[in-house]
């Protein structure tokens, strides 16, 4: 039975296998992946100015001076002072918190969320239609004036605002994950799990969930810059958090009758902002460049 | 069909088709007959070859026995117990007793486990070991028994080549202590020298083992030194049944005929006929009347076109779907 017309060399072929990976140290990782370095370096520096805020050299950032309105920036207020008397530096350190609470938050929410619904409905067929339909349904109002619609039905707290920009951004993950499960579903490693006995939960947790991973932490981040942006939208037009929190929003909603004259109150919140979404989306990029395994991992 | 050795495997009339959605509403629905009446044995410790050109239903074969697709009509029996209408979970527990080998040496390995934790997931659903050590000693076991070094269980499926992650498959598929192993095109993805490698490793497993074997296929050369049967199938139906002496010394239907022919000969100087199939397939969604081989074979005649064949004997160990009284060119 066994004897295979095979010349004798071949079947004495010696196993090889190739030496273990070795860890890239902290400079080489860099190189290879600046967009991770540089975005991951501005979300750290920005996580710190959020939690060190009140040792920062900051004031409490709405106590009212009426002495010291419209100060241009100098050694006493860094950034200037607005049309009350506000240190913006103060403001604008601890309007940080809001942005990252916000942005952080929403992103974790929205893939539990996300990937909870995809795997149900990629997993249990008879959900599926209902469960897209209302995707859909979601998808098609455009995520600013959902979360404007949204907040229109609450008080503004930064909690109604996570939960509003929440709902509109759970859709993106929902259908991402369903797809991924559709395809991943069909894999013969999954097939071979079934055949060897393993039950869905396992399945899902083991074969599934770890195989979504990494478009959704990917996705994550991109939905951390867009919640970022969406929330100082709320707070400019009114629609989010009180205007006596310092949020980045707030700061800018009340410097732009000024801008003309006093620009400097709208630049500083501006620019933290840019410069935080930029550093999310970096650091998203580098991710997908990092994770996605048809540009990296095989080589 | 043949019946000295006992049966582990009995598929009876067995029928798989696909519906395709309307094009619109009112539209008669059609579907893709992938698989169309087809009944066969496998032996304890036997090896039966499905072989067919891609698309004929082999695969889906296969995937009805396992349990991964429900047939639309027939049966499976596994050791005279029907399986194909069994709730998930009963039929849960005789999944240990049949597994399977995929192709695609690459996507039948979950990319984020370790070889060890691969492995250990069919030995934890049955619990078949209990401890740490149990659990190491019967992954080292596996290891062994495929041939691959024992430090292999701590790396991941893309630290080997396609050879070794196949024998991973097979380890896997071993690990419940299966009496049937279905090989759906377990060695087509692999190099010629690799493959005989890992047919011989088939081969010697089912001796030590006593392994039934359901080995599909559209490579015929593969399966002449391993295979006690081959059932040819063609466009969801099985058109030649015959021990392997028989079918590659004296094939009968002329598409195993021409399958044959197309099989290389190790010899530059043997001359050799080669029977080249002229026209297409006919769509497994219309089926034509007759014969399903009539667009392509060579030996045409009326019936052909309006009755179809049925599987008759036509020697001791041979059974063929033709309406042709004598062997064409015998």
């Amino acid at each position: 039975m066994s004897e295979f017309a095979l010349p004798e060399e071949a079947a004495a072929l010696p196993e090889i296998l190739p030496p273990a990976v070795r860890r890239g140290r902290v400079a080489g990782f860099v190189l290879q992946h600046p967009g991770i370095a540089i975005g991951g370096g501005l979300i750290a520096v920005m996580t710190v100015l959020a939690l060190a805020a009140p040792w920062l050299g900051t004031v409490d950032p709405q106590s009212l001076d009426p002495a010291n309105m419209l100060i241009v920036p100098s050694a006493g207020h860094w950034f200037g002072t607005d049309m009350l008397g506000r240190d913006i530096y103060s403001r604008v350190i601890y309007g940080t918190r809001v942005s990252l609470v916000v942005g952080f938050v929403v992103a974790l929410l929205a893939s539990v969320i996300g990937m909870a619904i995809g795997l149900v409905s990629g997993f249990f067929r008879a959900l599926d239609p209902v469960l897209m339909r209302v995707m859909d349904g979601i998808l098609a109002i455009p995520s600013i004036l959902l979360a404007i619609a949204l907040m229109a039905l609450t008080q503004g707290s930064v909690g109604n605002v996570i939960v509003a920009i929440t709902i509109s951004q759970v859709p993106q993950v929902a259908r991402l994950v369903r797809g991924m499960v559709l395809g991943l579903r069909e894999q013969p490693f999954v097939e071979a799990a079934i055949a060897a006995g393993t039950r869905t939960p396992r399945l899902i947790w083991r074969h599934i969930v770890p195989n979504t991973l990494a478009p959704v932490i990917v996705q994550a981040t991109y939905i951390c810059a867009v919640a970022m942006i969406i929330e100082a939208i709320l707070d400019f037009i009114g629609a989010g958090v009180p205007p006596i929190v310092p949020s980045w929003g707030n700061i800018m909603a009340e410097g732009r009758a000024l801008w003309q004259v006093k620009p400097f109150i709208v630049f500083f919140p501006a620019f933290f902002l840019s410069v935080t979404v930029l550093a999310v989306n970096l650091l998203g990029d580098g991710l997908r460049d990092m994770l996605d395994p048809r540009l990296g991992s095989r080589k | 069909m043949m019946n000295e050795m006992p049966a582990v495997i009995e598929v009876i009339g067995l029928k798989k088709y696909f519906p395709l959605p309307r094009r619109h509403p009112g539209q008669a629905r059609s579907q893709v007959h992938a698989v169309d009446g087809v009944s066969f044995t496998i032996g304890r410790g036997e090896t039966l070859s499905l072989v067919g050109e891609s698309g004929c239903g082999k695969s889906t074969v296969g995937r009805t026995i396992l349990g991964l697709a429900k047939p639309t009509a027939g049966e499976v029996r596994l050791d005279g117990i029907r399986i194909d209408n069994l709730p998930r979970r009963k039929l849960r527990p005789l999944r240990r007793r049949m597994q399977v080998v995929f192709q695609d040496p690459y996507s039948s390995l979950n990319p984020r486990l370790r070889v060890r934790e691969i492995l250990a997931e069919p030995i934890a659903n049955f619990s078949l070991a209990h401890s740490r050590a149990e659990f190491s000693a019967r992954i080292a076991g596996l290891l062994q028994k495929v041939r691959l070094p024992a430090d292999a269980a701590a790396r991941f499926p893309h630290e080997f080549s396609g050879g070794q992650r196949q024998r991973i498959g097979i380890a896997r598929a071993l690990a419940t202590e299966p009496e049937v192993i279905i090989c759906d095109e377990a060695v087509s993805a692999l190099d010629v020298s690799v493959k005989a490698q890992v047919v011989n490793l088939l081969a010697d497993l089912q001796d030590e083992l006593g392994l039934s074997l359901l080995f599909i296929t559209h490579d015929l050369a593969i399966v002449e030194h391993l295979t006690h049967r081959v059932a040819v199938m063609y466009l969801g139906r099985i058109v030649e049944a015959a021990d392997r002496d028989s079918l590659f010394t004296r094939p009968w239907h002329p598409y195993t005929q021409a399958l044959l022919s197309a099989v290389p000969v190790p010899d530059p100087a043997a001359s050799r006929q080669r029977m080249i199939l002229k026209g297409d397939v006919p769509s497994p969604v219309d089926l034509p009347r007759g014969c399903r081989f009539q667009s392509r074979c060579p030996h045409v005649f009326a019936r052909c076109r309006t009755e179809e064949p049925e599987l008759r004997a036509v020697g001791e160990a041979q059974w063929v779907a033709c309406h042709l009284d004598r062997r064409p060119g015998g």
